[in-house]
């Protein structure tokens, strides 16, 4: 077990690492950092005093290191567009309205798929089963901006039931966390719906109603406690595509979070920002993956115990 | 002790369960009948695929739903027609009064429940204990079956113990509530040669010491030599041969009866080869109009193409009953049955 | 219960599948998502500069804003008109081409690129096979749009950068599948009998493994045109995918965003012809996965 999460941790920190050479090379690859920043009329002297002061004459992987250390403190530097304001300070800002928003759709979404994933696998073939079959495949296949996009044309202009935009409260999270969570809810369904098929086919399955264990018993104790495993690693990649996928949805309903920031900052080609979210990202993305592994190792004994 | 008279501890009447497949409607078992008295062991052998297993699930009323379902017939247990019972009663019922043993314990036990919960979920099912109570009955479960150490391995997950262990374990689940009838289904053939001795010798001591009733599931006349009392001989979803086992090893009746006699190697012969029988068993969805052996039968008539043969009793009265479903039984040692 | 009465009777329980031939299942095609395919993609992307009625990018102004026949307009223009005066059907049938292509040329990329390093992965093993699984990792362990997002803005939108985007983005997937696939493959006996011939491990790998792990290529191909096609959209409506004026579906939605109120139909189809091709497109890869290759579980 702690030889399994240590090499799940050194994985997630060489993965932080890539992550962090992409956002150092981001801002080299395009030309020196120093002709994106510098006002048109500076003249070379203003420009050689930046390249001095950013350590831009240094070799690169010295500029790594410096750049690596300054992110492990939260100093990607102060950002273009908005003055007088770190990048990172910036992210933090809008980091709660994310999660807030990113939360309640992985709340929501999870609420309502496992649930119909089981049943969709205990009635299987019925009308209920494609039902949700239809439901999963719609919501995978539905680009979620233009989800979102129809969601307020129908719900907000027609019938003005739910505000169209704007930070708010629960009101304002209803339209964007269903236009998020749809496809989370397909690929959780289908996921919970396929590892329940499997398990309720079990011989173990078959011992527990021979010991005479209650249906809901064995359905929602026995067979879902195995079922999970699977659904549940991918539960990471569920929490970090809402982060990313709040990208697209931040900017549909204009929720001032970091995703909205993400894309502002790059309409803006403001790279200190852009960089401070895409490592804040990955950081929440990873984090969320080695929670998601850890859980793991504890719902299934087989890896707790190696 | 009981009067002659009372019913035996399970008896099967004319048990049919259809299955429903993608290629038509199957009786998976067809009109099948048979009995086990207290605290003996009814042995049901047959190739893979003659409906032995279904007819086990059929006795718990755990046929694969929807796809299966028990089309006619009674399961009495102590008189007490199981197809009757609400699935709410059948549940008391499940463990309680019959249990079973399945094949492969590496897959019937549940991977992320310790062996202690599943024990004690077994037990505290069919008793109003607490939860102390229940694991000291769930370590005294498992003393029964003889896990070494058991307030130990009761914290222990499936994955932790041998083959021969876990089915130890699945053992004491089967029974921890003290059931009468226990259904085995070919409860040593995944195991090692040495375990399944051992294996077999406990259930025959815990008989022993608790006069259960035990419907053993094999394919290994073998194993049937050594545990059993009666033996049913299962053949494409039907009993083609039925008695004793003194009478049937002795005198085998059915020509599927002694082509399996036949393939059982004797240790003490010098077998140089081993006889198999010709051919496959008929597909459920093609059954011959006749007999269903006829297509693989030595002696098999003209009469055996077109009819099931009826079922001959040998008239001796020390035979035990012993029957079978074959027309070449048409002589004065067999009379008609018509049970 | 291995002692399980009859074939039949597995095919019914859930759980195993029976794995008929290639040719026998075909028989049995999916034919509506087939049938939406080729009206909403094939026939469009092949045939839109001779069927398109107007011209995707160059728009009148006299024409702007007019809603789709049946809403209000006329057959003229079918779906309707954009801001610019463009037609809708014409942008969408044009749009059709952009999807497509992104899709073959992304997941051509990709699949070869992933194929070829779980070939070498699976084959050779030893360091190579450590040095490709740990970038498999962390090449999973990094949130794709974040990526592409990075890509574009450093390179600049265009057609060339969502190929690069999407074939990092796949790469790992064919990479770990096919790695498998290829160790289970090594240990039959006809690739020791080739070995024993004498035959080269180029000659092994292309003649003996790669055909016999065709089958997952093919069916991990077929399942992510669909997300292939949702990441593109997705990538040009946030404007760091394909450049406008090129009438690309997602850049469509973008443009009818503001507009949904009074002139709806701008955004709508777009997002219609997007959802109506990943569903068939899923549907169909999913059909692919039960005939072909059973094992190969939710991806």
């Amino acid at each position: 077990m702690k030889r399994y999460l240590v090499i799940r941790s050194l994985q997630s920190l060489l993965a932080l690492l890539a992550i962090s050479l992409i956002a150092f090379a981001m801002s080299h690859l395009t030309g020196s950092p120093v002709d994106a920043m510098l006002p048109d009329d500076a003249g070379p002297e203003e420009a050689a005093r930046l390249t001095r002061l950013w350590g831009l004459d240094r070799p690169l992987y010295e500029q790594y290191f410096v750049f690596l250390g300054n992110a492990l403190q939260g100093n990607f530097g102060d950002s273009i567009k908005w003055q007088g304001q770190t990048a990172f300070g910036l992210v933090l800002e809008r980091l709660p309205a994310t999660i807030q928003l990113g939360g309640f759709a992985i709340i929501v979404s999870t609420i309502i798929a496992l649930p119909v994933g089981v049943l969709a696998a205990v009635y299987k073939d019925t009308p209920f089963d494609s039902a949700g079959k239809l439901v999963a495949l719609l919501g995978q296949a539905m680009p979620n901006f233009w989800l979102g996009i129809v969601l307020i044309w129908i719900f907000a202009v027609h019938l003005n039931w739910l505000p169209t935009s704007g930070h708010g409260g629960l009101s304002h999270m209803i339209l964007p966390a269903i236009a998020m969570g749809w496809f989370q809810v397909a690929a959780f369904m289908r996921l919970t719906r396929s590892a329940m098929l499997e398990v309720l086919d079990s011989e173990y399955i078959k011992l527990a109603r021979i010991k005479g264990v209650p249906e809901r018993r064995v359905i929602w104790i026995h067979a879902l406690r195995n079922a999970a495993i699977a659904p549940l690693t991918y539960f990471g990649v569920i929490a970090g595509s809402i982060f990313t996928g709040s990208v697209v949805i931040e900017t549909v309903f204009a929720w001032p979070g970091t995703g909205l920031l993400a894309i502002d900052a790059i309409r803006g080609r403001d790279f200190p920002v852009i960089q401070a979210v895409v490592v804040t990202f990955a950081g929440v993305f990873i984090v969320a993956n080695l929670i998601v592994d850890t859980l793991y190792a504890y719902l299934d004994p087989r890896i707790r115990y190696q | 002790m009981r009067s002659p008279s009372a019913p035996p501890a399970l008896e099967v009447r004319d048990l049919e369960t259809r299955i429903d497949t993608k290629l038509g409607l199957i009786k998976a078992v067809d009109g099948v009948s048979f009995s086990v008295e207290h605290g003996k062991t009814l042995g049901i052998v047959g190739e893979s695929g003659s409906g032995k297993s279904i007819t086990a699930l059929s006795i718990l009323r755990l046929v694969p739903k929807p796809a299966a379902y028990i089309a006619k017939g009674q399961v009495l247990l102590d008189g007490e027609d199981l197809l009757e019972k609400s699935e709410n009663e059948m549940r008391k019922v499940r463990g309680k009064r019959i249990s079973m043993i399945l094949q492969d314990p590496q897959t019937s036990l549940n991977p992320v429940f310790s062996v202690g919960f599943q024990v004690v979920e077994a037990i505290g099912l069919h008793a109003d204990s607490r939860r102390k109570a229940l694991l000291r009955r769930a370590v005294e479960a498992l003393r029964r079956v003889r896990v070494a150490d058991p307030e130990r391995r009761v914290d222990d997950f499936p994955h932790q113990m041998s083959g021969g262990m876990k089915q130890r374990v699945v053992g004491a689940i089967a029974l921890g509530s003290f059931p009468r009838v226990l259904i085995a289904d070919e409860p040593t053939t995944a195991l090692d040669v040495t375990i399944q001795a051992q294996y077999l010798r406990l259930l025959k001591d815990i008989q022993a010491e608790t006069g259960l009733s035990i419907i053993f599931i094999t394919h290994d006349f073998g194993v049937v030599a050594r545990m059993c009392d009666k033996v049913a001989v299962m053949y494409a979803g039907r009993v083609v041969e039925y008695g004793p086992v003194r009478q049937i090893f002795n005198s085998p009746a059915h020509p599927y009866t002694k082509a399996l006699l036949n393939s059982v190697p004797a240790i003490e012969e010098d077998v140089d080869r081993l006889y198999s029988i010709k051919g496959q068993p008929p597909a459920f969805w093609d059954m011959p109009e006749g007999c269903r052996f006829e297509p693989r039968c030595d002696v098999a008539m003209q009469r055996c193409k077109t009819e099931y043969p009826a079922k001959f009793a040998r008239a001796a009265a020390e035979s035990g009953g012993h029957c079978a479903n074959c027309w070449a039984l048409e002589e004065p040692e067999w009379i008609p049955s018509r049970f | 219960m291995t002692d399980s009465p009859l074939p039949a009777v597995r095919a019914v329980g859930a759980g195993t599948r029976k794995r008929p031939g290639f040719w026998r299942g075909l028989r049995r095609l999916p034919l509506i998502p087939i049938f939406v395919l080729v009206v909403l993609l094939i026939v469009p992307a092949l045939s839109a500069d001779w069927l398109a009625p107007h011209d995707p990018v160059r728009g009148s102004i006299p024409d702007r804003l007019k809603p789709p026949v049946f809403f209000g307009g006329t057959w003229e223009f079918a779906l309707g008109t954009d801001r610019l005066g463009r037609d809708i059907l014409s942008r969408l049938m044009h749009g059709a081409k952009v999807s497509l292509s992104i899709s073959l040329v992304g997941i051509l990329a990709g699949g070869v690129l992933g194929t070829a390093l779980g070939l070498i992965a699976g084959y050779f093993r030893g360091l190579a096979d450590a040095i490709i699984m740990r970038l498999v990792d962390i090449s999973m362990a990094l949130p794709s749009i974040l990526l592409a997002l990075v890509l574009a803005v450093t390179a600049g939108p265009s057609f060339q950068t969502i190929i690069v985007v999407v074939t990092f983005v796949l790469w790992a997937l064919y990479a770990r599948q096919v790695r498998g696939e290829v160790l289970s493959i090594r240990e039959r006996d006809f690739v020791a009998r080739a070995r024993v011939a004498g035959a080269s491990d180029f000659r092994i790998i292309v003649r003996h493994i790669l055909p016999n792990a065709a089958n997952t290529i093919i069916v991990l191909a077929t399942l992510q045109v669909g997300s292939v096609i949702l990441l593109e959209a997705g990538l040009s409506f946030l404007g760091v995918g394909i450049p406008r004026p090129t009438p690309a579906w997602g850049l469509m939605v973008a443009d009818g965003r503001q507009l949904i109120v009074s002139a709806w139909w701008i955004a709508f189809f777009p997002g219609l012809a997007i959802t109506l091709a990943v569903f068939a497109l899923n549907l169909l890869g999913d059909w692919m996965r039960d005939k072909l290759d059973p094992r190969l579980k939710e991806v």
